[in-house]
């Protein structure tokens, strides 16, 4: 395990008490992983990957990074690992160039080393075109992947990438899924926080669900997904739903049946191939099918099994 | 030996941002100019500081508060650093702590030599005269103002992480400090209360030292007293502000 954290917890002394942001994470990251954090703002996303990059000094439990102990040497966990805050951290009047080459020194590069590797990340990033402008003048996108160029300079083993799509437009995000799965191909550990849905499906090997402080649900999307209730078949019939019911409520691939007025909710494990066999059996009933409608669980419904309401509503 | 390349890595980053950006060096040396040109002349007339040879009383004051103003507010640049999420991305490497404001402090000291050599130098034609041994030990004076009052400064800064809050503090501080080193107007001439809370201030040793030095009396008690005096207290609050730079923040 790349990550393993136990009991991790961090709170704050805010005007009205106390505040408790971490409240026990327990994770283990393997090494190769997108690994995604997944929550509300508020959830503790970017408090327990604040306290992982050395920016905070946990109040209680323990944790290692890259093999490091995180409280007893976070000097060397630093050295191993990247962090790219939300915002970013470059100043306005400084090249995307000078800034990598100066991040680079930071780490102990030399001169020339340093400008090297700088060369490379722009080279692997694409930054080419605008690397000698000043960071003020580049776009969302431009200074996200400078950003995360930034973080990865010293190759280290894990990076960090705090909501690395938030505010970006859907062609600047694909783009930035290219570059982090990009990272992962070259033998780093990434550990991200989203609130996006689709990123932490799409995106992310495992996915750690937090919400107000704790973890909720921690898997494959595609397990967690299955572990909700699996797929959702909605049949619609033109004449009487019942007899459509007393069909299909027995065949093997139907876990439950729940029936309205005129539609049939069929839970299956697996809707792809299970519409076939419905339209089959209906088919060789005769019943005319009015439509059918597959509707795949989101992690939106994990969270809602977990937590009892949506993300978007937590927002 | 880290610490010593580190520092360097900062200072020549930050001198960088001053020379993309110098105005606010030629900014920062107006209100010693005006003070120069529209205050000086009204010296001239009073015989208690000298008269005719004014200059030589107000410049060396012009020059610690230069100093003291110089240096009292750059923590306003550092809580735009903290804002711009620059400082974080800092402290995820292992850059020195320390260096993170040793390499600032040098840019405010540097910056601040530069503009005191200015001001000298534009003070010449006005009848101002110095040994060069004698100046050189007077920026030596006026370095240690600008370690102390920018360690002050940031550290500070990093306590209070807002511009609002940070504006009225410093003004509460450096107005009476300000009024109590005798810059404007000798200390000698007020009341006995006034002039012993006046040895409190270190700045009035400053300022005794500097007169001392322009006057050509580098051996005047006052000039090793606020040597030692500034040294200690410079170490002091460079302490300070290292120790706030290396605790973690939220």
């Amino acid at each position: 395990m790349i990550i393993e954290t136990r009991g991790l917890r961090k709170s704050f002394r805010a005007r009205k008490g106390t505040v408790e942001a971490v409240r026990g994470v327990d994770l283990a990251v393997s090494e190769g992983e997108i690994f995604g954090f997944l929550g509300p703002n508020g959830a503790g996303k970017t408090t327990t990957l604040r306290m992982l990059a050395t920016l905070l000094v946990p109040d209680g439990g323990t944790a290692t990074v890259a093999g490091v102990d995180l409280r007893r040497n976070p000097g060397e966990v630093r050295r191993r690992i990247g962090y790219v805050a939300q915002g970013g951290g470059t100043w306005d009047e400084v090249t995307a160039r000078e800034e990598l080459v100066y991040q680079g020194r930071l780490y102990g590069l030399g001169k020339a080393e340093a400008a090297q590797r700088a060369a490379a990340a722009i080279e692997a990033f694409q930054l080419t075109e605008f690397a000698d402008r000043h960071c003020k003048t580049f776009s969302g996108g431009q200074r996200r992947r400078v950003d995360i160029a930034l973080g990865i300079i010293h190759r280290p083993t894990v990076v960090f990438l705090d909501e690395p799509t938030s505010g970006l437009d859907p062609q600047s995000r694909a783009h930035m899924w290219e570059e982090v799965r990009r990272l992962r191909a070259e033998g780093m550990t990434v550990f991200l926080t989203t609130h996006y849905l689709e990123e932490a499906d799409a995106l992310c090997d495992r996915v750690a669900i937090i919400d107000h402080g704790q973890i909720v649900a921690l898997d494959t999307p595609a397990e967690l997904k299955r572990e909700v209730a699996g797929d959702v078949v909605t049949v619609g019939v033109t004449g009487s739903s019942a007899e459509a019911a007393k069909l299909l409520e027995p065949q093997p691939y139907v876990l439950m049946l729940e029936r309205t007025a005129t539609d049939l909710r069929l839970y299956v494990d697996a809707g792809a191939t299970a519409i076939p066999q419905v339209l089959r059996t209906l088919d060789g009933a005769g019943i005319e099918l009015a439509s059918i409608e597959l509707h795949r669980p989101s992690l939106d419904d994990v969270f809602l099994a977990r937590t009892g309401r949506t993300l978007r509503e937590s927002e | 030996m880290s610490l010593v390349r580190d520092t360097w890595l900062v200072f020549v980053r930050q001198m960088t941002l001053v020379l993309r950006n110098p105005v606010w060096v030629i900014v920062g040396l107006m209100q010693p100019l005006y003070f120069l040109l529209l205050f000086g002349p009204l010296l001239k007339g009073l015989p208690q500081v000298g008269g005719a040879n004014a200059y030589q009383f107000f410049v060396p004051g012009l020059i610690v508060q230069l100093a003291m103003f110089g240096t009292l507010f750059v923590g306003f640049a550092l809580i735009a650093e903290l804002r711009g999420g620059v400082i974080e991305r800092m402290r995820v490497t292992p850059v020195s702590r320390l260096a993170l404001l040793l390499g600032r402090s040098l840019r405010d000291i540097v910056q601040l030599l530069f503009q005191s050599v200015m001001l000298v130098l534009l003070a010449l034609p006005f009848g101002l005269t110095v040994h060069v041994a004698d100046l050189l030990l007077a920026l030596a004076l006026v370095a240690l103002i600008a370690l102390l009052l920018s360690a002050v400064s940031y550290a500070l800064a990093l306590k209070l992480r807002s511009e609002d809050a940070l504006a009225p503090l410093l003004n509460a501080v450096s107005m009476p400090v300000l009024l109590l080193s005798g810059i404007l107007l000798p200390m000698s001439i007020g009341p006995g209360w006034l002039r012993t809370i006046a040895k409190w201030n270190p700045f009035s040793w400053a300022v005794d030292a500097t007169r001392a030095l322009f006057a050509g009396d580098p051996g005047n008690d006052n000039v090793w007293k606020a040597l030692i005096i500034l040294t200690v207290l410079a170490a002091l609050s460079a302490t300070w502000a290292a120790r706030s730079f290396a605790r973690s923040v939220r």
